[in-house]
C-alpha cells in the first residue's frame, strides 16, 4: 500500500512546519494512496463548500422543491419544474445532486466543528490530568475509560436526550446542528486526553522543567512549546480519524432519527428516507447518498491512515 | 398454580401435536409496524389492540370488512319502545369460551362494567351508559342517561370476557399502571372469539389457535389453524420479510412498494379506503403563536390566514406523488362511510397560490411569518412526507413552517394539551357518525368533551347543537343539525383536510384478505384461496 | 493486592451511581410517560391523576432515591408500555442480546486474529494490503448501510437467510438458544457479521500492528539473528506478546458490542435489549431506557474489573505497580 520510503531521520524536534515540509510531504507524493484519497476529500469538500453555488437547487429550502418532481429518476427531466435531475430527486422532488452537496455539506460541518469540540476538551483535560495530576488526574482519567467504554453512539444518544430535555421545544430545531455537534463532541474526546496526558507526563520529568521549577518559574509555558509539537502528529492522527468516525456518527443518529431537521437532511437522513425504497425501485435515493457518505468517510479514514503509518516510522 | 399451568402446557402441547398430525395446519404468519399495547381487552383504546382482541375476544356487535354492523355475540338489539333510554340486547346462545365455560349475560354485564372502570380506557365509549343489567340468561339491558339513539355503535370494540376465569386469575379490575403488579390479562386471554391464546411475547410474536368449539365455525371462510403475529417496525424489513415468505401478511405495507409488489410473483396486494381523514389544526385559541416571529398577535386567529393555507395545499400531488394514488384528497373531516357526509362538503379546497398570497397579504403578513408545523412519523401512511410536502407548499405563499416529526408517544399529548400551533392529525371514526367528530375535534374544551381540540376553537353556541345530538331521538332532525355544524365549522377553515387514507395488505397469494376499513380486519372472515 | 481490588470496587460503585444519575435524569426530561399509558379519549383528570400516583410530581432527589432504592432490590419498576416488571422484560431479552455480542465477538476475535496475524507476517503481499485496504472501506461503512445490503443481498434477492428476527428458539431453563434449530442458526448469520463487521477489523488491524511493534523488537531480531524458524518466532514469541493488548482491548469491546447491538439489532428486528432501548425510546418507557442504561454501565464495570482480575494474572508485575496511585 505503501511506496518504501529510505528510513527517515528523526524528526527535526519543534518547529512543525519544517516536519511537514520535509518527510510528511514526501511520504505523500510517494504514496498514490494517499494522493487518491487526498484529492478525493478536498474535492468531496470544496465541492460541499461551494454547495449554495453549484448545486442546481437550495436542498434546503422546501419552497424551492416541487413536489410534482418526485421520484424523477437520474438524467431525466423532472415533472414540475422541467429541469433535469443529474441523480434523480427524491420523494420531496429534492434533486438528490443537491442533497448530497448540501446534506454533506452538514456532514462536514457537523464532524469537523465535533472533532475541533472533542480536541479542544481532550487536550485541555489531557494537559490538566498529566501536569496537576493526583485526584484530579484520577477522576479526569477515570471518565476517559467510561468514555471510552462506551460506544460512541450510546454516549451521543444520552447526551443528545439530555439537550433534548434541557431545550425547549419550540427551538429544538434551530439547536439540532449545535446539540448533534456537542453530542458526538463529548462521545470522542478520551482518545486525545490519553495521549496528550502521556506525553505530559514525559515531559513532566525532563530536566527543564524541574530546573524551572527550581528557579521558581512557572514551567507550563515552556512545557507546552516543547509538548504540543511533539503531541501534535498524534492528535492529527486521531483528530484525521475520529473525523470519519464523526461523519459516521452523525449518519447513525440520523438514520436513527435523532439528527437534524427532516427538511435539512443531512447523508444519514437521505439514507434514512432512501432505504424506505430499498424494494420500490427508487434506488437512486438511498444509493447514491450512501456512496457519498462511504466515499467521504473512506477518504478521509484512508488520510488517516497513510497519516498514522507517516509519522509512526517504526511501521513500515 | 404452577401445576395448573404446566398442565395447561402440557394440554396445549398435546393439542398442538394431535392437529399436525391430523388435518394440515395452515399458518397464517403476520406482520405490521406495532404490537399490541396489552392483551387486556379494556385498557387501551387503540387499533393495534382491537385487532388482537378481535381474534380472541368478540365483542356484542362488530363491523365486517366492508364496515356493515352485524351481530356478534348479540342476535338481536333495540331500544325498548316504552323507555327510548334502555337498549336491550338478545345474546347468542350455545356460545362457548375457550376454557368451555358458557356465554351468559353474566360475562356481558361483568364485561361492560368492567369497561367502565377508571382505569379502562375505554370508558370513553360508554360515558352515556348509567347500569347494565341480566335479564335472563341470554337478555342484557343498557340503560343510558338519557335516549342514546346510537349507542349500539359504540359497543364494536367491546369485548366480552369470562367472568369466571377473570374472577379465578384476579383480573377482575382492568390493568392498572398506577399497580406494581402484573395484571393476569395483560398476557393471557379467554374470550369466544375464533383463535385462543397459545403463548404472548409483546413486541415479539403472539401465537394463535383455531379455536375448534368457536360458535360461527361453520360461517368461517378458510381452514387457518393458526396465527402468528409479529411486529416488525422497520419498512423495509416487512417488506423483505414478505418477499421473501418469511411472512404471509403485511398490514401495513408502504405505498412505494405497492407497484413494485404488485410485479412480484407470489404477492398479492390489496388496498382500500380506511375510514381515516388525515388534516392539519391550526391553533386559533392563543394570544401569540409560541413558534412565530409574529409578536402580539396569532396568524392563525384571522380566518383569511387559515383560508390561505387551505388553499396553498396542492392536494392532488400529495396524493399522486407522496401518497402515490393511495388516497382519496378531502374537504372534510369524514370519510364517506360516515352518517353526516356530504360529497359537496368534501370538495377540496381550490389550489390557488396568487389568491392565498393575496389573502394572506390582506389578513396583513405580505412577508408570510414564520411557525412550527409538529408531525408524527409513525402513525399515518408517509405521514411525514405529507408534512415535508406542505411545509414546502406553504412556503410558496410565504410561511416559512419548521417541521418537526416524532413518535405520536410525544405527539398526542402535546395536542391534547395544546401545546401545537399547528399540527397534523388523522381521526378514525369508530362509530360512523359525525358527532364523533364534533364532540372531540370542534367543542370547546372540557374534561370530557373536545379532549382533541388542540386548536383552541370554541364557540358556545355550536357546542349546544352538538351535545343535543346525543340525546335526539328524531334522526331527520338530528341529522339536519349534524348539516348545519357541518356547514358551521366548514366556514371555520380551523383545520385543513388533506386526504382519506387508503390502506394497503400485502401477502402471500394463497391468500386474499380484503382491506378493512377501520383496518382492525377480523381474520374469521378471510375467504380461503387455496382450491 | 486486596486494596487494589477494594478501589476498584469502591470506584466501580461511583460509576454505577454515576451512570444511574444520567439514567434516571436523562429520562426524567424527555417526552411525557403519561401518554404512553393512557389512550387516545382519556381526560386531562385521567392525567393527573395518573401523574400524581407515578410520583411525577414529587421534587427530582425524592424521584432519584426512590429510583436508586428501588433499583438496588431489583425493583426496576413496571414498563409504562407494557405494563410489566421491567427485569422481567430485560430478563427475556437478555439471552438474544448475549447470544448474538458473544458470537459476534468470537467471530471478530478469531478472524481479526486471523488476518490480523497474516497482513502483519505478509505485510507486503498483495492479498494482506487488499485486506487491509478491505478493512478500511469496512470502518468507513457505517454498521445500518451493511445490515441493510446484506438484507438486500441474501433475503431479497438469493432468498437464503431470513430478514428479521430469531427464529425458532429452544427453552433451556429461563435461557433462550437460536443455536440449537436450523432457522435459529439461519437467523443469527446475518446479525452476527453484521455486529462483528467493526470489532472484527478493529482487532485485525490492532494485531497487526502490536505484532509489528514487536517483531520490530531486540528481542525477535536476536531470536532471528540466532536461526529460530519464522513460524515459531511468530506464533510463540510475537503472537504471544501481542496478546496482553489484544485480550484488553477484546474484553473492552465486549461491553460495546452489547450496547453497539442497538442498530444492528434495529435494522435485523432482533428481539433483544438494544430493539427494547430503541422501542422504548420511541414511546418514552422511562423505567426500560433507564434499566437499559444502568445494564450497560454494569457490563462496563463487571467487564473493567474482571480486565483488571485478568492483567493482574497475565502480568505478575502489575500488582505491585496497581497498588500505588495511577500517576
Amino acid at each position: 500500500m505503501h511506496a518504501p520510503v529510505p528510513a527517515p531521520a528523526a524528526p527535526p524536534k519543534g518547529r512543525l512546519a519544517r516536519f511537514l515540509d520535509s518527510d510528511l510531504f514526501y511520504s505523500f507524493r510517494t504514496s498514490p494512496m494517499a494522493i487518491l484519497a487526498g484529492t478525493v476529500a478536498a474535492l468531496m469538500t470544496l465541492a460541499a463548500l461551494l454547495a449554495g453555488l453549484l448545486a442546481p437547487q437550495n436542498a434546503f429550502d422546501p419552497a424551492a422543491l416541487n413536489l410534482m418532481d418526485g421520484y424523477t429518476k437520474p438524467l431525466e427531466q423532472g415533472l414540475g419544474s422541467q429541469g433535469l435531475f443529474v441523480l434523480g430527486a427524491d420523494a420531496q422532488g429534492r434533486d438528490i445532486l443537491s442533497a448530497i452537496l448540501f446534506g454533506s455539506r452538514l456532514s462536514l460541518v457537523v464532524g469537523v466543528a465535533s472533532v475541533a469540540f472533542s480536541l479542544v476538551l481532550g487536550v485541555g483535560l489531557g494537559l490538566l490530568a498529566g501536569y496537576v495530576g493526583g485526584r484530579i488526574e484520577a477522576l479526569i482519567m477515570r471518565i476517559a475509560d467510561i468514555q471510552l467504554s462506551f460506544p460512541a453512539i450510546l454516549i451521543a444518544l444520552l447526551v443528545f436526550g439530555v439537550a433534548r430535555g434541557l431545550i425547549p421545544p419550540h427551538r429544538h430545531e434551530e439547536m439540532a446542528v449545535v446539540v448533534l455537534i456537542i453530542a458526538i463532541g463529548l462521545s470522542n474526546w478520551a482518545q486525545y486526553a490519553r495521549t496528550v496526558r502521556a506525553s505530559t507526563l514525559v515531559e513532566k520529568n525532563k530536566d527543564y522543567v524541574q530546573a524551572a521549577r527550581l528557579l521558581g518559574i512557572s514551567p507550563l509555558p515552556v512545557m507546552l512549546k516543547h509538548l504540543l509539537p511533539n503531541v501534535a502528529g498524534p492528535v492529527l492522527v486521531i483528530a484525521t480519524i475520529n473525523l470519519a468516525l464523526a461523519i459516521i456518527e452523525e449518519a447513525t443518529l440520523s438514520y436513527l432519527g435523532v439528527g437534524v431537521p427532516a427538511t435539512q437532511p443531512s447523508l444519514g437522513t437521505l439514507i434514512r428516507f432512501g432505504q424506505q425504497y430499498l424494494f420500490s425501485g427508487e434506488w437512486w435515493i438511498l444509493l447514491f447518498p450512501a456512496l457519498a457518505l462511504v466515499l467521504l468517510a473512506l477518504s478521509i479514514n484512508l488520510l488517516g491512515d497513510w497519516l498514522r503509518d507517516a509519522l509512526n516510522p517504526k511501521l513500515r | 398454580m404452577s401445576t395448573k399451568r404446566f398442565a395447561l402446557a402440557a394440554l396445549l402441547a398435546g393439542a398442538t401435536f394431535l392437529t399436525a398430525v391430523s388435518v394440515e395446519a395452515r399458518t397464517l404468519r403476520w406482520a405490521r409496524s406495532q404490537d399490541a399495547t396489552t392483551l387486556d381487552p379494556h385498557s387501551g383504546n387503540t387499533g393495534p389492540n382491537h385487532v388482537m382482541g378481535h381474534n380472541i375476544y368478540e365483542p356484542l356487535v362488530l363491523r365486517a370488512f366492508d364496515g356493515k354492523l352485524q351481530g356478534a355475540l348479540a342476535t338481536e338489539w333495540r331500544v325498548l319502545p316504552d323507555d327510548p333510554s334502555t337498549w336491550e340486547f338478545k345474546l347468542r346462545p350455545n356460545v362457548k369460551f375457550h376454557n368451555g365455560n358458557a356465554f351468559t349475560a353474566d360475562d356481558v354485564v361483568f364485561s361492560l362494567k368492567r369497561a367502565m372502570q377508571p382505569a379502562a380506557d375505554m370508558k370513553s365509549l360508554l360515558v352515556s351508559v348509567e347500569d347494565v343489567t341480566k335479564v335472563d340468561d341470554l337478555t342484557v339491558r343498557i340503560k343510558t342517561k338519557g335516549p342514546n339513539a346510537l349507542l349500539v355503535n359504540n359497543l364494536t370494540n367491546m369485548f366480552i370476557m369470562d367472568k369466571e376465569w377473570s374472577e379465578q386469575n384476579n383480573a377482575t379490575q382492568v390493568q392498572d399502571l398506577k399497580s406494581k403488579t402484573e395484571n393476569f390479562a395483560t398476557r393471557n386471554a379467554m374470550g369466544t372469539g375464533p383463535f385462543q391464546l397459545v403463548s404472548r411475547e409483546p413486541d415479539q410474536r403472539t401465537v394463535m389457535r383455531r379455536f375448534e368449539n368457536y360458535w360461527g365455525r361453520d360461517a368461517v371462510q378458510n381452514d387457518i389453524t393458526e396465527i402468528v403475529y409479529r411486529p416488525i417496525p422497520e419498512a423495509a424489513t416487512r417488506v423483505a420479510a414478505l418477499l421473501s415468505g418469511e411472512v404471509d401478511w403485511v398490514q401495513d405495507l408502504p405505498p412505494q412498494d405497492i407497484e413494485r409488489l404488485r410485479t412480484a410473483q407470489g404477492v398479492r396486494v390489496n388496498t382500500g379506503p380506511e375510514n381515516r381523514p388525515i388534516f392539519l389544526g391550526m391553533n386559533v385559541g392563543v394570544p401569540e403563536l409560541r413558534s412565530s416571529d409574529v409578536k402580539g398577535k396569532n396568524p392563525f386567529a384571522d380566518v383569511r390566514v387559515r383560508q390561505a393555507v387551505n388553499g396553498a395545499i396542492n392536494r392532488d400531488a400529495i396524493q399522486r406523488v407522496v401518497m402515490r394514488g393511495q388516497s382519496q384528497p378531502a374537504g372534510m373531516i369524514a370519510s364517506p362511510l360516515v352518517n353526516g357526509y356530504t360529497k359537496e362538503l368534501d370538495t377540496p379546497p381550490k389550489y390557488d397560490v396568487a389568491a392565498a398570497r393575496k389573502m394572506i397579504a390582506d389578513a396583513g403578513y405580505p412577508n408570510g411569518f414564520s411557525t412550527t408545523l409538529h408531525c408524527t412519523n409513525d402513525r399515518y401512511v408517509n405521514d411525514e412526507g405529507i408534512c415535508q410536502a406542505v411545509v414546502g407548499m406553504l412556503g410558496q405563499i410565504g410561511i416559512k413552517a419548521t417541521l418537526v416529526a416524532q413518535s405520536l408517544r410525544v405527539h398526542f399529548p402535546a395536542i391534547q394539551r395544546g401545546e401545537y400551533d399547528f399540527y397534523l392529525l388523522g381521526w378514525g371514526i369508530p362509530t360512523f357518525d359525525s358527532h364523533y367528530v364534533f364532540n372531540d375535534l370542534y367543542r370547546t374544551k372540557t374534561s370530557s368533551a373536545g379532549t382533541w381540540n388542540g386548536t383552541g376553537f370554541s364557540d358556545p353556541e355550536l357546542d349546544k347543537k352538538i351535545d343535543s345530538l346525543n340525546s335526539e331521538v328524531d334522526l331527520a332532525k338530528r341529522n339536519a343539525t349534524i348539516a348545519e355544524i357541518w356547514k358551521q365549522v366548514q366556514a371555520s377553515n380551523v383545520y385543513a383536510p388533506i386526504h382519506n387514507q387508503f390502506i394497503a395488505y400485502g401477502m402471500r397469494s394463497d391468500f386474499d384478505i380484503p382491506v378493512d376499513v377501520e383496518n382492525t380486519p377480523k381474520v374469521r372472515f378471510i375467504e380461503s384461496r387455496r382450491s | 493486592m486486596i486494596a487494589y481490588l477494594l478501589r476498584s470496587l469502591v470506584q466501580a460503585a461511583l460509576v454505577m451511581l454515576a451512570v444511574a444519575f444520567i439514567a434516571f435524569s436523562m429520562f426524567r426530561f424527555v417526552g411525557d410517560p403519561i401518554a404512553s399509558i393512557v389512550g387516545q379519549d382519556a381526560t386531562l383528570k385521567d392525567r393527573q391523576e395518573l401523574s400524581r400516583a407515578l410520583g411525577l410530581d414529587d421534587p427530582m432527589p425524592v424521584q432519584f432515591a426512590r429510583f436508586l432504592a428501588n433499583a438496588a432490590q431489583g425493583d426496576l419498576g413496571l414498563s409504562y408500555r407494557q405494563g410489566r416488571p421491567v427485569a422481567a422484560l430485560l430478563g427475556e431479552r437478555l439471552p438474544a442480546t448475549i447470544e448474538l455480542a458473544l458470537l459476534s465477538a468470537l467471530l471478530a476475535l478469531v478472524v481479526g486474529l486471523t488476518l490480523g496475524v497474516y497482513t502483519a507476517i505478509r505485510r507486503n503481499g498483495l492479498l494482506a494490503n487488499v485486506i487491509m485496504s478491505a478493512s478500511l472501506v469496512g470502518v468507513s461503512l457505517p454498521t445500518f448501510l451493511i445490515g441493510i445490503g446484506l438484507i438486500y443481498i441474501f433475503s431479497v434477492e438469493l432468498r437464503w437467510l431470513p430478514s428479521f428476527g430469531r427464529g425458532d428458539v429452544v427453552r433451556l431453563g429461563w435461557w433462550t438458544t437460536g443455536l440449537l434449530t436450523e432457522s435459529g442458526r439461519k437467523s443469527l448469520v446475518m446479525p452476527v457479521v453484521t455486529l462483528a463487521f467493526f470489532q472484527l477489523t478493529l482487532i485485525m488491524r490492532l494485531v497487526r500492528s502490536e505484532m509489528l511493534e514487536v517483531m520490530r523488537t531486540e528481542y525477535v531480531r536476536f531470536a532471528r539473528a540466532r536461526g529460530i524458524p519464522d513460524r515459531v518466532i511468530h506464533f510463540r514469541h510475537a503472537l504471544r506478546n501481542t496478546m496482553v493488548p489484544v485480550v484488553t482491548i477484546t474484553g473492552l469491546q465486549l461491553g460495546s458490542v452489547i450496547a453497539f447491538a442497538i442498530v444492528t439489532e434495529t435494522v435485523f428486528n432482533w428481539p433483544g435489549l438494544g430493539a427494547l432501548f430503541v422501542q422504548s425510546v420511541q414511546v418514552v418507557d422511562v423505567p426500560v431506557m433507564a434499566a437499559y442504561l444502568m445494564f450497560v454501565g454494569l457490563v462496563f464495570v463487571v467487564v473493567n474489573l474482571l480486565t483488571d482480575l485478568v492483567y493482574l494474572m497475565l502480568d505478575p508485575r502489575l500488582r505491585s505497580a496497581s497498588a500505588a496511585p495511577a500517576r
